[in-house]
Order: structure tokens, then sequence, then C-alpha cells
């Protein structure tokens, strides 16, 4: 077992244990600190993988932009900060046979099926990447440009108080 | 390195999104559970274009698009809870019921 190894473990077993703190923590601020942890070690797994550019952009995306406005929607919805009873359902046993049942299932299929080993040389660099990107990939990446732009265009238009109800002071 | 451990640590990962999904109240948190889930969808796809050693890196491509997209899906459901807020004040996911009958 050399130290790549060691290290992919290590990040994986600290993944998993964020990944259920974010799901089991009674503290909201706790899970979106939790999940910028889960999110930072799958950036550390892609870097592991030789995925460079989808990494960095994980944690520009996701631990810069994402979480952000997780933590903005937490306070303006006034979640209840702090340890609290009311985040859960009562009933948690269905939920976690459910999960415990997916994950079984799916564990079997990956288990039988691949046992290959990976090689960490992809030989994936950022230009060749970005040839790619924007030689046979250009359609679906302009394509997704639009998914945002209406993204942002749909968040600004719902959230935006309404002028005729503004007016009648019902906000 | 053998792919199985990081691939069923992916799957706990989903597992684990589910449980959230499934158990949290709050609308925000429900979201949270639901990055969580993207995010090992987007570990697999990085480990398969690793491992199958694609040369058009369909695997890296994909990962970005599901990063975009999940961008944009939190944008969106966290402006929806923000409207459903304003409206009922709450966020709790018990009380929109109004389409309930």
């Amino acid at each position: 077992m050399n130290w790549y190894e060691i290290v992919t473990y290590l990040v994986l077993f600290l993944m998993f244990l964020a990944g259920i703190r974010v799901v089991t923590t009674s503290n909201v601020i706790h899970a979106a600190i939790s999940l910028v942890l889960a999110l930072a070690l799958s950036a550390a797994l892609f870097l592991l993988l030789s995925a460079d550019f989808v990494a960095w952009v994980l944690v520009l995306v996701y631990i810069g932009a994402v979480i952000v406005l997780f933590l903005f929607g937490i306070m303006i919805t006034r979640a209840p900060l702090g340890v609290n009873a009311e985040l859960d359902n009562e009933k948690k046993l269905t939920p976690a046979l459910v999960s415990i049942g997916i994950f079984l299932s799916m564990s079997y299929g990956l288990i039988t099926s691949f046992s290959g080993e990976v090689s960490v040389e992809s030989g994936a660099t950022i230009e060749k990447l970005g040839l790619i990107l924007l030689g046979r990939f250009v359609l679906p990446f302009e394509i997704v440009s639009f998914v945002l732009l209406a993204a942002l265009i749909g968040g600004i238009a719902l959230a935006r108080k309404d002028a005729a109800l503004i007016s009648e002071d019902q906000i | 390195m053998n792919i199985v451990p990081i691939l069923v640590t992916a799957a706990a990962l989903f597992s684990l999104g589910i449980y959230g999904i499934l158990v949290r109240r709050n609308a925000v948190m429900v979201l949270l559970a639901i990055e969580l889930m993207l995010n090992s969808v987007n570990i697999n796809f990085i480990l398969f274009d690793a491992y199958l050693r694609d040369t058009l890196l369909q695997g890296q491509i994909f990962s970005i698009f599901i990063i975009t997209v999940a961008a944009a899906e939190v944008g969106i459901g966290l402006a929806i809870v923000l409207m459903v807020f304003r409206n009922r004040q709450t966020a709790n996911l018990n009380d929109f019921d109004l389409l309930k009958w």
C-alpha cells in the first residue's frame, strides 16, 4: 500500500464522515459547513484522479458561490440557529431503511461488476479539455450557458417583490 | 489502485442524500442533501473518465455540465423557498400543504 492509496482512503473516509454529518446534525450551520468539507474532499479526490480543472471548478463554484447562497438562504428563512429537534421528521426508520437498501443494492452491483485497477495517468491537461469543450462540445456548452441565463432571470423574477403587492402593503 | 472503494463511497454519499431528503423538514436542508447526491454523481463521472481513459474526456465535461446545472438548480430552488417563506412565514416542508386536499 503506497502513499497514493493511503491518501485516497483517508479522503474517502473523511468524505463519508462529512456526508453523514450533513444529513444527521441538528444544527443548520454545521450542516452547511460539513457540506463544504465534503465538497473540498471530493475536490481533493478529483485532484488525485488527475482531473485538475474540474477540481478547481468545484472549489470555485460550489465552495465559493453555492455555499454562500445556502448560508444566505438559511439566514433569510430564519431557520432556527443552534441545536433544535424540529429540523427532522419524527419517523427516521423508514428513510434509513430505504437509503440502506439502495446503498446495499448499488454496492452489490458495483462490487460484482468492477474490480479493475484505475490509472491516475489519464493524460488530461487543461489545454486538451478546453480544446474539446470548445470544439466537439461547443453546442452543449452554449446551451448550458443559456440554462444559467434562464436560471438567473428566473431567480430574479421569483424572488423580487411584486410591484402590485408592494403598493397594497401586502408584503 | 482499485476503483471499488471510490465507487462504494460515492454510492454511500448518494444514499445519505436520499436519507437527508426523506428525513429533513427544512427546505434548505433538503437542497443541501440534493447537492450531496449531485456530488456523488460527479465523483462517478470523474472516476470512470480516469478508468476508461476516454480520449474525449467526456466524464470531466459532463461533470462540468452537472456543476453548472446544479448551480442553476440551487439558485431557482432557493428563490422558490424564499417566495414560499415570504407568503407562509415558514420553510418547513410539512406546512407546504396548499395543494393538498
